[in-house]
């Protein structure tokens, strides 16, 4: 709007800040000493990210980096999906044959929520919370494609699980490109807690959600 | 040592019992007790109810009062509350700050009943005997205004004779919350009436807590629905001998 | 273009008065009674899980704190990086400002139809009613907004809005307004119920509304905290995103986001994680909105800033841990409150943005427990705040004549002075043991007079015993 409003609000907010100053009756802040990072090794990382994924309700499975294509190809057939959404970036190294997998290049909506589900890489992942984390960049595409179809298979490296939400924001940070990226941070399938504030599992995102961690 | 008593305006009128049982107490554990007797009021009422330049003069006259002890001693959690959590921030509310630097000084020395037994003397078998199934409730502002933390019940335990019964949903509201109890008589009846149910659930005979003016709400109902449960404040099970 | 209210209470009646209706819906309070002792426990649990918790607390208030003493230079650092980002910063001192602005953005785009994220924000200016009068329909996605939406209902609590609500209700309310006659009451199928519902929308409708959990100051990054997917769909599928944000929502830095996403799940849902969290700085080249509008409101926030001890409500981080612990809420459920924000924050918040009197009931809606600062992720003293606004409400009132024949006035002004000397205090006390007899009945008074008669109407008063402490003390230091 106008550039009145955006000067008379900032006239006002530091009137305000000064008129509404504690002063002599502030009280002295005290340490925050919270923890940034856990210092647990690898091993038990990943138990627990596996662990408190899985509590989402999501599907959790381990697999070697040389045995990925055979892995999502069991997982895909196990859940009964044949055509499957995949960033333009996917490796051809993870795709099994007998599936159906368009690459992203600009698929319209419609086709996007057409397929039976998305296989994409992801950012990083947080032990702590069963978090996984996804920010455009290698394996995993636009956003819409992790969005619309009802099923998502996300592929996680071990070394990209971090212990605690204060070291994605830090890993994030130093992995931040010019112009920013767009993040999504995905706890388990869609939820909703609306109804008599019990978790329900499945609403508008993708209601099954697998995941392999590799590696 | 010389414990100054604060017994509170509520306690001195209504519940003189309670006073009489803090000095037993504390005098069988070696202690002198003094009773500054210009003390009235604490203005806890005033202030809580939006009447603070009314509460102001009470307040002053508190701490003029009770500056010189090295140990004042009350039995009412809420009004220890009010002077040590409080009177900061009325001296704030009136930019005053040599009275926030006298209260900053007073604060530390007052003590609610149960916390200066346990905590300050290191006691928790006082010698009391008390054969009668009790249930405790505690008060919002011995639980989170002052945290007295399982003071009072480090000294139930320790009665001889006692049969204690630990309440269900112990640690919620019963309701009283001062002016709250008239102003929102409806509200605070519905809180009450939980509460009163969880007492009842635990069979006990007596209900107590370390603030009589929970108690008095909470034994307003009881005695209303002619229940047969009493109400006592810690310090007179504490008293109470063979 | 006839003018929406702009004040969040429109003549809703007392708290006590809207309690008590409230406490007699027996369904309702079973309703609330079991959502809370749910929420409750999950808090509990959550939080016990992390042992540096009170760390994180003092963290979140320390950050919030130095966001609001440098308010004006963050809101201009936010301003600059959104628009390098290539997104637009909009700046509303009011309700209607904002309205207009959003309104005007739409009606830019050409569209009768958006999409909204669940935003109490855009609740408090009353988005919705300001477009409805411009043509515009706003479509509620989240589950709970729909609920009331479909209803035709207020909502009740700002993280579930339909919290009040229990599934059969919810059944009854999709078959008639979804026309599906087969659904049963599983909260299974009436999510997916809505699912089906709400899809066509978000492939279709190029416009959508959001507010912001935060917006960081360094970055010009907005974040949205979320569960269901909707706000994922609004935020990514359109053409166009307007963003409604209190200007009190800034975070200094990128790295307080691991503060802060901490914090909030953990204290809202009960949760480690909630299931989606959207970032978003600008627009993104070929992904999502190409268009990014945010709109800085104040709203009465400058006024609660410059108020020393109010400033701390401006922490809050609508988590709703205090509306889910307060045991007034828990009886009354949130209509009693008569604003967008009910519980705690809302009898404090409330009074601040549209003045004591319209809400000077509301700081009195507290027994003053405590359990809502305990729990509070940013270390707002909810109790203090309150106390603070009752002295505000009673020097209100004390400024107009017709205090003189206040009756609490009266009594108060009298009791201070009787406590003023203690001649006087023991002059009344007597007074008391005297004046007493006529209804004092084997030790307790059961009908009282005057203000004492709104307490024994429904419990017994204990009677002023005939001897003091003090009549006791010096009758034992006498004889000693």
């Amino acid at each position: 709007m106008s550039n009145s409003s955006r000067n008379a609000m900032l006239a006002k907010i530091r009137t305000a800040i000064s008129n509404g100053s504690r002063g002599d009756f502030h009280e002295a802040h005290t340490n925050a000493a919270y923890l940034s990072n856990d210092d647990e090794n690898i091993a038990v990382r990943i138990d627990l990210f596996a662990h408190r994924v899985a509590e989402y309700k999501a599907w959790v499975g381990r697999c070697k980096a040389d045995a990925i294509a055979q892995a999502i190809g069991e997982r895909l057939m196990i859940r009964g999906k044949k055509r499957i959404v995949i960033p333009s970036d996917l490796p051809a190294s993870w795709l099994p044959t007998g599936i159906d997998f368009i690459r992203d290049a600009q698929l319209d909506r419609a086709e996007v929520a057409g397929m039976d589900g998305v296989l994409s890489g992801a950012a990083l992942g947080i032990a702590q919370t069963g978090t996984i984390v996804l920010d455009g960049g290698a394996f995993q595409g636009r956003r819409m494609i992790s969005l619309l179809p009802d099923y998502h298979l996300c592929i996680i490296r071990a070394q990209d699980i971090v212990g605690m939400v204060p070291e994605a924001f830090t890993q994030l940070e130093t992995a931040r490109r010019n112009p920013i990226q767009p993040y999504t941070f995905i706890s388990g399938p869609s939820a909703t807690s609306d109804i008599e504030l019990n978790r329900v599992e499945g609403v508008h995102g993708p209601r099954t959600l697998d995941v392999f961690i590799v590696g | 040592m010389q414990v100054a008593l604060f017994i509170t305006c509520f306690n001195d009128t209504l519940f003189p019992d309670t006073g009489k049982a803090v000095v037993k107490v504390v005098e069988q554990l070696g202690h002198q007790v003094i009773f500054p007797e210009e003390q009235t009021c604490c203005g806890q009422m005033h202030f809580n109810t939006g009447y603070q330049v009314e509460a102001m003069p009470l307040i002053r006259r508190f701490v003029e009062i009770f500056s010189q002890y090295e140990a004042i001693v009350s039995p009412s959690a809420s009004c220890v509350g009010m002077v040590r959590e409080m009177y900061r921030f009325a001296a704030e509310v009136h930019q005053d700050v040599k009275l926030a630097d006298e209260v900053a000084l007073l604060a530390g020395r007052v003590y609610e009943f149960s916390e200066f037994i346990v905590n300050r003397l290191g006691v928790q078998d006082v010698g009391a005997y008390y054969p009668h199934r009790v249930t405790y409730h505690p008060t919002c502002h011995s639980l989170r205004g002052i945290h007295v933390g399982d003071a009072p019940e480090q000294l139930l335990r320790a009665v001889r004779g006692i049969d204690y019964v630990p309440l269900t949903q112990s640690t919620e509201c019963c309701g009283f919350g001062g002016t709250f109890a008239v102003k929102n008589a409806d509200t605070s009846m519905a809180m009450l009436g939980d509460k009163i149910r969880h007492i009842l659930d635990t069979r006990a005979e007596v209900c107590v807590a370390a603030d009589n003016s929970c108690l008095m709400h909470i034994g307003g109902a009881l005695h209303r629905q002619r229940s047969g449960v009493r109400i006592a404040h810690l310090a007179e099970i504490l008293a109470a001998q063979e | 273009m006839k003018k929406p209210e702009s004040v969040i209470i429109a003549l809703a009646p007392r708290f006590e008065v809207g309690a008590k209706s409230a406490l007699q819906n027996t369904q309702l309070r079973r309703n609330m009674g079991k959502a809370t002792q749910t929420i409750r426990a999950k808090r509990a649990a959550v939080v016990e899980e992390l042992s540096d918790w009170e760390s994180l607390r003092v963290a979140g208030q320390h950050i919030k704190d130095e966001v609001l003493q440098h308010l004006d230079t963050y809101l201009v650092q936010l301003e600059d990086a959104i628009t390098q980002a290539g997104g637009h910063v909009h700046w509303a001192k009011d309700a209607h400002e904002a309205n207009e602005i959003v309104t005007r953005l739409i009606q830019a785009t050409g569209a009768k139809e958006i999409i909204k994220v669940k935003s109490l924000t855009t609740d408090e200016i009353r988005l919705n009613e300001a477009l409805e009068l411009a043509g515009i329909t706003a479509i509620e996605t989240d589950l709970a907004e729909l609920i009331i939406q479909l209803a035709h209902e207020k909502s009740s609590h700002i993280l579930v809005p339909a919290i009040h609500k229990n599934r059969s209700e919810i059944r009854a309310l999709f078959q008639k307004s979804m026309n599906l006659p087969e659904l049963t009451d599983e909260p299974k199928e009436l999510a997916a119920a809505a699912r089906q519902y709400l899809r066509e929308k978000f492939m279709t409708v190029r416009v959508a509304t959001s507010g912001a959990n935060f917006a960081i100051a360094e970055t010009g990054s907005v974040c949205v905290v979320e569960s269901e997917g909707n706000g994922r769909m609004c935020l990514t599928m359109p053409d166009v995103l307007i963003s409604v944000m209190g200007i009190e929502k800034i975070l200094p830095r990128w790295q307080d986001l691991g503060v802060f996403m901490q914090l909030l799940p953990r204290s809202s849902t009960g949760e480690r994680m909630n299931p989606y969290t959207s970032i978003w700085t600008g627009v993104h080249a070929d992904d999502g909105p190409q268009e990014f509008h945010l709109v800085l409101l104040d709203n009465g926030r400058s006024d609660v800033l410059a108020d020393s001890v109010g400033r701390q409500t401006l922490h809050c981080i609508r988590c709703s841990a205090c509306i889910n612990v307060c045991p007034v809420y828990e009886r009354t459920g949130g209509h009693a409150y008569g604003s967008v924000y009910p519980g705690p924050i809302g009898a404090i918040l409330t009074p601040q943005l549209v003045g004591m009197a319209h809400a000077d009931s509301l700081p009195y809606a507290s027994s003053l427990c405590g359990a809502c600062y305990d729990v509070c992720p940013v270390r707002i003293n909810i109790p203090e705040v309150l106390v603070h606004l009752r002295g505000k409400v009673v020097a209100e009132k004390q400024a107009q004549p017709k205090s003189w024949f206040d009756g609490e006035n009266i009594g108060m002004k009298a009791m201070a002075t009787a406590f003023g000397h203690r001649s006087t205090y023991e002059f009344a006390q007597r007074a008391g043991q005297l004046a007493q007899w006529p209804f004092v009945h084997e030790g307790y008074i059961e009908h009282g007079p005057g203000p004492l008669g709104k307490w024994t109407a429904m419990r017994d008063f204990p009677a002023i015993p005939p001897q003091s402490f003090r009549d006791w003390w010096r009758e034992r230091q006498r004889d000693e």
